[in-house]
Parts: structure tokens; C-alpha cells; sequence
């Protein structure tokens, strides 16, 4: 690999955050765990967006858009998730996501 | 070694620390300031990118905004002071596994891959779009990316006007005129989908009144708050 810094280096760290977030949201039993997941997995795929527009001219403005989009959307997410989660706690008084099986067919 | 390079390595470590401790650590609100360490590094890495707006949203949003969300939600939801979810040893042993199985795919990829070279198809720092060109692309005033073609509209631009075939649809750095395509649609979209965030996690979130029995609540009996 060479010394100098190049697309694949940032790549390497977005596809670590990525996989990161996917096990995170596999194993944990907490529910705002798994949402720490979702949020590891955006942040993967922010770093790629804003690395593409560093090292490829043709993407210099989309890049950074799309990154700030996913930024915004992420977080709107996360309210929606949160409020889900108190809803739940305040019915089942856990955040367990194996207890939440009630619509299980 | 250059300072940029320094810069990357210390950044990338802390951030791919971090991440792998949000995910071993059994503890929630450890986990909560783990993910705060890794979203900030990601904050670093974007400067180190040059997009410093991108960095300073990522900053204000995720690790101002965000991750209070998180850690105000965990604390609404703790049964007691250490919030621990054991997992089992089988459990860890096939999520190291997959976990280990996917990054290799990912990485043996991503090595493969001959993406444009930093020394040739990087550009120069004063070439980086400011926060001044990404508010104008975010408005509407101004062409995204001029030597860009992702929009992808066809047979009306500057190539094949000049009957530049297609086989030549490497990178194009003259300014091809073409429609104005700019990022207002999404923006008015993306806030209209923030209200309507807002409204149904307040309408969610809000303290529910248990019903009475009978179905409905009497006048003056008053519901019970949940």
C-alpha cells in the first residue's frame, strides 16, 4: 500500500465503521444500542461520500450534499427511534429488544 | 512522514477504536461515550478531507444534537444505575466471525478496486468546494459539480454536441453547459420531512392518559397520566 493517503485509506475506515455498526445492531439486546449501530453504519457511509468528493472531481459538490443529507436524516431517525423506545419502555417497562415480539405471526 | 498522513493515522485509529469498543462494551452509557469518541474522530477525519462544512455539521448535529437524543434516552429508559445486556459466548464467537468474514470481503474489494489516484485526480486545496459553493448548490444558484455528469442527463450536453463519443466519457474537466441542476428539491424535501419528524416523535413520545373502562373519559373524572 503506499505511503501516500489516498481514496482506499478512507474507504478502509468507512468499511470499518460499517461493519462496526452491523454487528452492534446483530448482537445488542439494548434497542438504543442497536441504534448506536444504525448511527455507526450512517457514519460509514458519510465517510465515503465526503472521501468520493475529495478524490473524484466529478462527485466535489455531490458529495458533500449527500453527506449533509445523510447528516440531517440520521438525526431525524434517531428522534423517531427514541420516541419508539420510550413508547415501548413505558408499555413493557424494558428496552430488551427480544421482548418485543408481540407482532410475531 | 507528512503531517497529513500523521494526521489520518491518529484520527483513523481513534475512530476505529472507538467504534469496536462501542460494540464490545457491555455497559449502554459507556457505549453512548464511546460512540461520542467516534463521531467527533469522524468530525476530525472530514476536516482532514477538507470539508470543513460537513465537519462542523457533523459536529453540531450528530455529537451536539444526536447523541444528547441518545444519552437522554438511555437515561428515560435505565432500569438501574449500570444498564448491562449480557450476550453469551456463542453469541460473540459468530458475531466476531461475521464481523471479521465482512470486512475481509470488504477490504479485498476495496483493495482490488483502482479508484482515481490521489495524486492525479485529487484536487488542490484551494480547489475544494467551500460552504459557500455548497450553499448555492443546496439553493439552486449554481451548477453542482462542473466537471461533473452524475446527473445524468442525456444526449443534451457539451460532449455530444461536439461528437465526443461515449467511449470518452473519462472525466471531462471543460464546463459543459446543460440544464441547472442543483440539490433545491431535495433540501425543500428534506425539511419538510424534518416537520413532519417533529411532529410524529412529539405525537409518539407524548405522556399518555389511560382510558377509562367504559371507553372514553367522563367529564371531570380526569385521566391518569401514564
Amino acid at each position: 500500500m503506499s505511503p501516500e493517503i489516498g481514496l482506499n485509506h478512507y474507504l478502509l475506515l468507512g468499511a470499518l465503521l460499517f461493519v462496526c455498526g452491523a454487528v452492534c445492531m446483530a448482537i445488542k439486546r439494548n434497542a438504543i444500542g442497536v441504534l448506536m449501530g444504525v448511527e455507526l453504519v450512517l457514519n460509514g457511509a458519510t465517510v465515503n461520500f465526503v472521501a468520493f468528493a475529495r478524490f473524484n472531481p466529478t462527485f466535489q459538490v455531490e458529495g458533500q450534499v449527500f453527506a449533509l443529507f445523510v447528516i440531517v436524516l440520521a438525526a431525524a431517525e434517531a428522534a423517531v427511534a427514541l420516541a419508539i423506545v420510550l413508547n415501548f419502555y413505558n408499555n413493557h417497562t424494558t428496552v430488551d429488544v427480544d421482548t418485543a415480539e408481540e407482532l410475531k405471526g | 512522514m507528512e503531517l497529513n498522513t500523521l494526521l489520518f493515522y491518529i484520527l483513523a485509529a481513534v475512530t476505529g477504536f472507538c467504534a469496536v469498543a462501542v460494540v464490545i462494551t457491555q455497559n449502554i452509557v459507556r457505549a453512548a461515550a464511546w460512540l461520542l469518541f467516534t463521531l467527533a474522530g469522524t468530525a476530525g477525519i472530514f476536516f482532514l478531507l477538507g470539508a470543513d462544512f460537513v465537519g462542523a455539521t457533523q459536529l453540531l448535529v450528530y455529537v451536539g444534537g444526536t447523541l444528547v437524543l441518545v444519552v437522554f434516552g438511555v437515561m428515560l429508559t435505565a432500569q438501574g444505575p449500570f444498564v448491562s445486556m449480557r450476550v453469551g459466548a456463542a453469541e460473540w464467537a459468530i458475531a466476531l466471525g461475521v464481523g471479521l468474514l465482512l470486512y475481509g470481503v470488504l477490504a479485498v474489494t476495496l483493495i482490488q478496486f483502482r479508484g482515481p489516484d490521489a495524486a492525479q485526480a485529487g484536487l488542490a486545496e484551494d480547489q475544494l468546494p467551500g460552504s459557500v459553493v455548497l450553499g448555492q448548490a443546496l439553493l439552486g444558484d449554481r451548477l453542482a459539480s462542473p466537471a461533473g455528469n452524475v446527473t445524468g442527463i442525456p444526449g443534451t450536453g457539451y460532449g455530444a454536441a461536439a461528437g465526443l463519443g461515449a467511449a470518452s466519457a473519462a472525466p471531462q474537466v471543460t464546463v459543459r453547459p446543460r440544464e441547472r441542476v442543483a440539490y433545491l428539491l431535495p433540501f425543500e424535501v428534506v425539511s419538510v420531512h424534518l416537520l413532519v419528524v417533529l411532529i410524529g416523535a412529539a405525537y409518539l413520545a407524548r405522556a399518555k392518559r389511560r382510558r377509562a373502562p367504559a371507553g372514553g373519559l367522563r367529564p371531570g373524572e380526569g385521566g391518569v397520566s401514564a
